[in-house]
């Protein structure tokens, strides 16, 4: 177990990481992701206070719909991603577990009359269960069939009486969902899930973080803290899709003036040799000098590669870009690559 | 757990089996498993001489790098390139295809200050 924002969470179950990476690509993995918060927002001034508050467009959203966005400060920086659902009566809001009390306190003193904002996530549970085969489970177990919905929508659906808000969504650039539930059936929907998944022959296993960070890592998802951060701005950061300079958003401005006067550095994927390359490690150009810094590196088990997402001198942001990353003093020899290394199975 | 009680061991956990004249050293089964899933291992080249105590090389899990220490002082005659393609060999059969190393011992002497396989079990808590 290991200490992950505030949770004691499994690094990984005793199939090994390996294992649980591949299992999710090729059937099911159960994600206990409770850690996640969870706010509502509703009220007559929520969704201009919403379309405010996130990058992303929200204006065209009706129920069914779900999107990720990004929250930003006045300076355009990160501080959380989140993924944003249209209920009909209000806006269901993802955070990252770490953030929960800062993005909460964000959103409060952001918000004017007539917006109310309720805290759900101790109330909630949270399970994502993805892979290949995932919408075949829910669907043999629960009713109304989750195969009726489109990817980056939700509906309410059952299973074993357990009443669901199911996204279908996720973290691990597979298909599947992301269940919303209510926190006291936890044990009983998490072993549901395996028990049944066996019984119809759906191989389905718990996941650990690890698996979980191999999985949205070669899927080009970001990780707070690591891609994303309030120390890093979201066009740096490669987030220019997720912001709708449309309509006016906290740190929009910022951004155009980031834009105008050009970025100064860039996230790029990059692939190694001979070395694991990991957070920290710096980058360097063919002629040795220290051009970045890696924010997240691994072995790929899906794609079988060594590589990392760096921050790097704009100029070096080119898929075949030769450099060099520094493993214990050693310089490899790197390149840069088009991210995702793994595309997502709903973009096949 | 397995422990091969044909080698002897280090406190950093790797073993070395004399094998007429050469020993072979490698990671204990305790230590892979401590480890977890193993991603690359870096050895160093064959001709190499190396003192014991000093790095020979990493192995990279999942969560972490750690160095490898040379059990007894030697020159590197073999390293094992199947560790190239599937470094997962060593948590696979650590003590049989996930060996690393090779090595012409410089003194036979020196495999006598480490652990047997009966100490080196009760350090890691199997015996």
């Amino acid at each position: 177990m290991a200490p992950f924002a505030g949770y004691d969470m499994p690094i990984s179950y005793s199939t090994g990481a390996i294992e649980e990476h591949a299992i999710t690509r090729r059937s099911v993995g159960l994600f206990d992701i409770d850690h996640m918060g969870q706010f509502e927002v509703s009220g007559p001034g929520a969704d201009a206070f919403v379309s405010r508050l996130v990058s992303a467009k929200v204006a065209d959203m009706a129920p069914p719909m779900a999107r990720y966005s990004l929250l930003l400060d006045d300076e355009g920086l990160v501080l959380d991603d989140l993924f944003v659902y249209r209920l009909p009566n209000s806006w269901w809001i993802v955070v990252n577990a770490s953030n929960r009390e800062t993005d909460l306190a964000w959103f409060v003193a952001h918000a004017g009359a007539g917006v109310s904002i309720e805290d759900r996530s101790d109330e909630t549970y949270m399970i994502a269960v993805q892979g290949p085969r995932a919408i075949e489970l829910l669907d043999a177990l629960g009713a109304p069939k989750v195969s009726a919905l489109e990817r980056f929508t939700w509906g309410r659906i059952d299973v074993a009486g357990v009443p669901i808000l199911f996204g279908r969504t996720g973290y691990t650039g597979e298909d599947g969902g992301e269940l919303f539930f209510p926190a006291s059936k936890a044990e009983f929907l998490w072993n549901h899930l395996i028990d049944k998944g066996a019984e119809l022959g759906i191989e389905t296993k718990p996941i650990g973080l690890a698996a979980r960070d191999s999985l949205r890592f070669e899927a080009g998802m970001p990780l707070h803290g690591h891609e994303i951060s309030p120390a890093i701005n979201a066009l740096e950061a490669n987030f220019k899709w997720a912001c709708d300079f449309d309509k006016d958003f906290i740190g929009k401005a910022a951004l155009e003036a980031i834009a105008a006067a050009g970025l100064k550095r860039r996230l790029v994927g990059i692939e190694v040799s001979g070395g694991v390359p990991r957070e920290g490690y710096e980058i360097a150009d063919a002629s040795g000098r220290i051009v970045g810094h890696c924010v997240a590196g691994m072995y790929c088990p899906t794609v079988k590669k060594y590589a990392a997402n760096a921050f790097v001198e704009p100029a070096l942001n080119k898929a075949g870009t030769a450099l060099k990353v520094i493993i214990r003093g050693q310089p490899k020899d790197a390149v840069v690559v088009k991210r995702p290394l793994y595309v997502p199975a709903y973009r096949r | 757990m397995s422990i091969d009680a044909n080698a002897k061991y280090a406190a950093s956990h790797e073993y070395a089996r004399l094998e007429g004249g050469i020993v072979v050293v490698g990671i204990s089964d305790h230590a892979q498993a401590e480890l977890g899933d193993i991603v690359f291992v870096e050895l160093p080249a064959v001709g190499k001489t190396i003192a014991a105590g000093k790095t020979f090389g990493t192995v990279e899990s999942v969560k972490a790098a750690s160095d490898l220490y040379m059990p007894v002082s030697g020159t590197i005659v073999a390293v094992n390139e199947s560790l190239q393609g599937d470094p997962a060999l060593v948590n696979r059969e650590p003590h049989a295809g996930g060996w690393m190393l090779k090595v012409q011992p410089s003194s036979l002497a020196e495999m006598d200050a480490l652990m047997s396989a009966a100490d080196y079990a009760k350090t890691v808590g199997e015996a």
